[in-house]
């Protein structure tokens, strides 16, 4: 299933209206604007080819029409000669627009890349939230692939056409004002049949877009849930899925390639019947003495110098369809505002002591639904918060708004005093360290990835931090060391290694205020006995709120939140918590008693093995 | 499967093994030739569309004939009726211009067509085709290659194929038949005259040859470019949320502008060479056109040759060389043509490695009886991960399985569904050998729950549904009830039918795990494999899933992989696993008596308590233990 464009605002910009499709179009042309020399160049050489090789023809009529009369060699000569020069001219110049226009284009593409690239690093979770890789990616690349090729293909393709048209009419009017008049005959049919045909073409491809981006997104599926589709042995239900949509692609292909394939020869007969057109008339003239011959073959042959844009014409329509289209999807992420950004004068977070206060929070995510509740909390320098409740109760939510991923829709989030929305987001996170619930390290090496936040550590640095996180032996006993490569979306790596990695980059940065979302149950016990050991080490010293599952980090913490439907519904320490008989004792009392009896006992027995043993 | 001598690095021989065997090493050696094999691997799909193939060569043929006739008969025009003054001769002619300019309309859409038409089945074919070969490879060729790179053959190659199938291939054949006709017409019309403007054609093959070699290096290297920064986009696409929490932006901007930098330029030098072609044709087209014009007008003026003929002739050489100017432009489309090709029958010819047996059987309604008589298995031959394993679990019963990472915990669940084949030995599920039984029949009464629980896009109802596809939607609500996940789904604001996103990520790891639980029971299997399946539950979350659980196993067969005491305590048997073997087994308190690797784990698993390993068993009706 492909989503609507979500984030494509109702702006009459996108609106498939004449003007609309025009604005899309001048702004392209607007990212020429950087680039006018090249683009000058171009334009020049364009003009500059199509001029001289227009001159052949002329030659050759010259030839017809005096050389061959008078049969002097040396004007033969003089006109083969003339040929050749013209032609290595336009050769030379032809070789200039073909090299600048792709150069321009390349240029258009290298800052559309640059400029979209950044645009999505600016834009906040929420939108990342709505969109998915795959839509996003395609932007990237096919959508600024069409307005690559729509410059030189398109773009510049439709400017030598009309300068074709221009010249060979101008020269036309000039042999023969009867002629170019009949010539241009063929110019408003060529114009509205193009004009029609774009517009019925315009859905068709629209479609077939839409549906292979719907085609991939199935195919990705099941590459990607193959486990699943093998485990209930749904391959026929996927290769059934896959085969309609498939069909469903294939119609629509070949809806828009039956227009494509009427269209282009229709416009080429018409430039045909008015050559035809014109011997005809022209010849009766040349027989009533009214022309000269030489008019007459040059003018036919200037005609049939039409056929090659007119038959261009076909692909260009195309190419302006899809530097259209690529174009809306471009600017539609463009134009999609950052929610979060720095306010103006925001200023820099310096030497964070680590307080934080949640006042009066709400918060909703885009969709409207309130996921936090008039939350409060106050946590001084140094503290442990521990966060508990269900699934969707609002844990991560919490999390997330004190590095700003989100804005409060009411209350205020207070780091040392200041609201985060007041000081710059670039300094606000470097001072909130972070260990997600999934770990994404980067195609690179280890080395790379524990420095991914910091810009020049050092390998003691690194070796430090790699050892507070319990991954230095680890990485020691690997190939390459620190240097080895870690696979995409680091696959070589386990669960628990991943995390460690995570924490040792967290780390590093030296945060004053931490955030653990803490999913490290998927290890096993061991790993999990060192992921324990390095999260000690990070929290030591820093204001820590943590979404915890472990007895111990709970029981260590100085405040433990119970979190319930986004409301806190208990606060306090273990013991006063177990005082109040709320929801943690009842929780305390299925889970816990028996267990820490057990421990107790456990510790007991093994205490008194050992003593066995030593004594 | 290859053996690796090195077997002793282990992770190294293992990337090395992939790399070999995958399609990975294929992508970027692009080799440059045109391979005719692969005509022949195509013939079977184009025969398929004999008729069309053949209607649109033919109609090609026409068409280029129409094409050729056009200029000569304006020649004739000139030369026969307007130098005569015939103007009845001249209606005529231009009567049937017209006449032949309408055929060559016709002609050229047709054959477009039919072209386009059998073009897009032919893949349509090919992509339906490794789709379902795709479908039939087993998990270990998913083991061992990227998705992104299967994708890119599903997608860019058959893309590329297309192009040519629709336009490319036919243009070309298109252009070589032009450039016989041509070559003829100017021969039939004056021999000397053509033999003379043929003399330019050793300097374009030399001179195409030369730009040749060269454009197509640079051509490889925009494309290993464009690879590169479409790799480093999705990763940071991906990986956005770190880099913003990281602030880490400036610095990917300058990182990614100095990719994207260098693609640019080594675009701008692979334009540098692509726009020479053109130009050049032209020169030595104008070198033919002068040469022409020279000894025809020396004839001319001798009067040995009519104006009309050097007319005609020097617009042929100009359509002499327009084949030749396209074909120098699509040899390179034909090439990457060939290697999309290539590609393409590489996943086609992939070996299927688990296939059902001729003539093998429905595996009938079974027990859930499940047997594992000395099985030596390793995803690589000379690696086992099992040797001589013996396992017995009597229908209804619930085996936990534990023991450190690689111990081969999920490899026993693989091979009971036969996701993998062993080397010896022998897996029975109902004293049936799985080999001998269709894999549909066997792996729709074995239900799989994953750790990463995958949901695929679409409303929650349809990913329930997903385990049985004919169910009602009371039958998917009773199901969602049954594991606890109906309120959670009733919670949000569409209900069954809220959308998932990509990979689920609108819902959290429980609510996924959840909706999991309700599709296998959905299924209703005989046997249950639940392959740390709890594991990314919070705690909250797994009082309830805890409740799910108990009522998903209840009557089946469960082969139960975790670390969670919970899910390990109350099982029938307990087996601990340690290098492929079998260290010990028995029940929670049989084990613990014995003193052994189980009740080491457990101590050390307390001793960190954490919420997680604690039994939930006794928060409604304990199961005991005996």
């Amino acid at each position: 299933m492909i989503l609507p464009n979500k984030n494509q605002p109702a702006d009459p910009l996108y609106l498939d209206t004449w003007k609309g499709n025009l604005g899309i179009y001048v702004r392209i042309i607007k990212l020429l604007r950087p680039h006018w020399k090249l683009s000058l160049g171009a334009i020049v050489c364009l003009g500059l080819s199509t001029g001289l090789a227009l001159v052949v023809p002329w030659l050759l009529a010259w030839v017809i029409d005096t050389g061959l009369r008078h049969g002097q060699f040396s004007t033969l000569l003089l006109a083969t000669v003339a040929i050749l020069v013209t032609s290595s001219l336009r050769g030379l110049f032809a070789y200039g627009q073909g090299y600048l226009s792709q150069a321009v284009s390349n240029h258009v593409a290298y800052d559309l890349r640059n400029t979209l690239y950044d645009h999505l690093q600016t834009l906040s979770f929420s939108f990342h939230d709505e969109s998915e890789t795959g839509q996003l990616m395609s932007r990237l690349t096919v959508d600024i692939e069409a307005v690559r090729n729509f410059i030189p293909l398109g773009l510049l393709r439709g400017l030598l056409a009309l300068v074709y048209f221009g010249a060979i009419s101008v020269i036309l009017f000039r042999l023969d004002w009867r002629l170019a008049l009949v010539t241009m005959l063929s110019v408003p049919l060529l114009i509205v049949l193009s004009i029609q045909v774009s517009r019925r073409l315009r859905p068709l491809w629209l479609g077939v877009q839409n549906e292979t981006g719907a085609l991939g997104t199935i195919m990705q599926e099941n590459l990607s849930g193959m486990r699943v589709v093998k485990a209930f042995a749904r391959e026929e239900f996927a290769i059934s899925r896959y085969d309609a949509q498939n069909r469903q692609v294939r119609e629509l292909n070949m809806s828009a390639m039956r227009l494509a394939a009427w269209n282009q020869p229709l416009m080429v007969l018409i430039l045909n019947a008015i050559t035809v057109l014109i011997v005809w008339l022209g010849g009766i003239a040349v027989i009533g003495h009214q022309l000269s011959l030489g008019v007459l073959v040059a003018a036919t042959t200037y005609i049939l110098l039409l056929a090659t844009p007119v038959r261009s014409f076909g692909y260009m329509v195309n190419w302006f369809l899809r530097g259209l289209s690529g174009g809306i999807r471009i600017f539609s992420v463009m134009d999609t505002a950052p929610t979060i950004a720095d306010a103006p004068g925001a200023a820099t977070l310096k030497h964070v002591k680590g307080q934080v206060r949640f006042e009066h929070v709400s918060f909703a995510y885009g969709n409207g639904r309130e996921v936090l509740h008039d939350i409060n909390i106050d946590a001084q320098p140094g503290q442990i918060i521990a966060i508990l409740g269900a699934t969707g109760s609002g844990k991560s939510s919490i999390l997330h708004l004190l590095p700003r991923f989100y804005d409060v829709s009411k209350g205020r989030v207070l780091i040392d005093g200041r609201d985060v929305r007041e000081v710059t987001l670039s300094s606000l996170r470097r001072s909130v360290g972070l260990v997600l619930q999934d770990v994404f390290l980067f195609n690179a090496t280890l080395r790379d990835n524990i420095a991914y936040g910091v810009n020049d550590a050092t390998d003691e640095q690194i070796i430090e931090a790699a050892k507070a996180a319990r991954i230095h032996d680890f990485a020691l006993a690997l190939p390459d060391g620190y240097d080895t490569w870690v696979g995409e979306r680091g696959v070589t790596l386990s669960g628990g290694q991943k995390q460690r990695v995570a924490i040792a980059r967290t780390l590093l940065l030296d945060p004053r205020i931490l955030i653990l979302d803490d999913s490290t149950s998927s290890v096993d016990m061991e790993t999990e006995y060192l992921i324990q050991q390095a999260l000690d080490v990070v929290m030591q010293g820093r204001t820590t709120f943590v979404v915890a599952s472990r007895l111990r980090t709970i029981k260590n913490a100085d405040q433990i939140l119970v979190l319930d439907q986004g409301s806190i519904v208990e606060r306090g320490s273990h013991e006063t918590l177990l005082a109040q008989g709320g929801a943690y004792t009842r929780l305390y009392d299925l889970q816990l008693r028996e267990q820490e009896e057990f421990e107790e006992r456990m510790m007991a027995s093994t205490h008194g093995s050992e003593e066995r043993k030593a004594s | 499967m290859k053996s690796d001598p090195h077997k002793n690095h282990n992770d190294n021989s293992r990337r090395k093994y992939w790399r070999e065997n995958s399609l990975e090493s294929s992508d970027e050696n692009i080799s440059g030739k045109f391979d005719w094999h692969l005509v022949k691997k195509f013939a079977p799909y184009l025969a398929r569309y004999r008729g069309w193939t053949i209607a649109s060569v033919v109609l090609m043929l026409l068409y280029t004939v129409f094409s050729l006739a056009n200029p000569y008969l304006i020649g004739v025009a000139i030369d026969q009726f307007i130098s005569h003054g015939n103007l009845g001769g001249l209606a005529i002619i231009c009567i049937i211009l017209i006449v032949i300019n309408v055929l060559m309309w016709q002609a050229q859409y047709w054959q477009v067509w039919t072209m386009s038409w059998a073009g897009q089945q032919i893949l349509y074919l090919l992509s339906t085709d490794m789709f379902t070969h795709l479908q039939q490879l087993s998990l270990s060729f998913y083991d061992r290659t990227q998705i992104g790179r299967v994708m890119s053959r599903l997608q860019t190659d058959i893309d590329v194929l297309e192009s040519m199938l629709s336009s490319g291939l036919l243009s070309m054949l298109g252009s070589l038949v032009s450039l016989v006709g041509i070559v003829i017409a100017m021969l039939i019309m004056n021999v000397p005259l053509a033999l003379l403007s043929f003399t330019v054609l050793p300097i374009m093959f030399v001179i195409t040859a030369f730009w040749q070699k060269h454009a197509q290096r640079s051509f490889r290297r925009t494309r290993a470019a464009i690879s590169v920064v479409n790799a480093t986009l999705q990763e940071n696409i991906s990986g956005m949320r770190v880099i913003q929490s990281l602030a880490r932006e400036d610095r990917n901007r300058s990182e990614f502008d100095e990719l994207n930098a260098y693609n640019r330029d080594t675009n701008n030098d692979a334009s540098r060479i692509a726009a020479l072609i053109l130009p050049l044709v032209e020169v030595v087209a104008a070198l033919a056109i002068a040469i022409t014009v020279l000894f025809g007008g020396v004839q001319v003026s001798r009067g040995s040759l009519t104006v009309g003929v050097l007319v005609a002739f020097t617009l042929y050489i100009n359509r002499f060389f327009d084949p030749i100017r396209d074909i120098s432009q699509q040899y390179s489309q034909l090439q990457r043509a060939g290697v999309a090709a290539e590609r393409i029958f590489q996943i086609l010819e992939m070996p299927v490695d688990i296939v059902d047996k001729p003539g093998a059987e429905e595996l009938p309604q079974i027990e859930g009886d499940v047997e594992f008589r000395s099985v030596t298995f390793g995803y690589s031959r000379d690696m086992p991960v099992l040797r001589d394993f013996n396992l017995h679990i009597k229908a209804g019963q619930t085996v936990a399985i534990v023991g450190p990472t690689g111990a081969g915990k999920s490899t026993i669940a693989g091979l009971l569904a036969r996701f993998y084949d062993i080397q010896q030995g022998a897996v029975l599920v109902d004293g049936h050998d799985v080999r001998d039984v269709t894999q549909r029949s066997l792996r729709s009464q074995i239900g799989v729950v994953l750790q990463e629980p995958f949901l695929f896009t679409g409303t929650i109802r349809d990913n329930i549904r997903y385990g049985r596809l004919a169910a009602s939607d009371e039958e998917v609500a009773e199901a969602a009830r049954a594991v606890g996940a109906h309120d959670l789904i009733a919670q949000l604001p569409d209900g069954y039918d809220t959308p998932i996103r990509e990979r689920g990520r609108n819902l959290s790891v429980g609510q996924r795990q959840l909706i999991s639980f309700a599709r296998a029971l959905l299924s209703d299997p005989r046997i249950l494999i639940l392959d740390e399946a709890t594991a990314n539950i919070d705690t909250f979350t797994e009082l309830i899933v805890q409740q799910g659980l108990k009522r998903l196993l209840d009557g089946r067969t469960a082969l139960v992989i975790a670390h969670r005491l919970s899910t390990i305590k109350g099982a029938d048997n307990i087996v601990v696993l340690q290098a492929g073997r079998i260290a010990e087994q028995g029940t929670h308190a049989q084990l613990l008596q014995q003193n052994g690797i189980y009740a080491s784990l457990y101590a050390m698993g307390f001793r960190h308590t954490s919420f997680d390993d604690i039994d939930h068993a006794n928060i409604d009706a304990p199961s005991t233990v005996s």
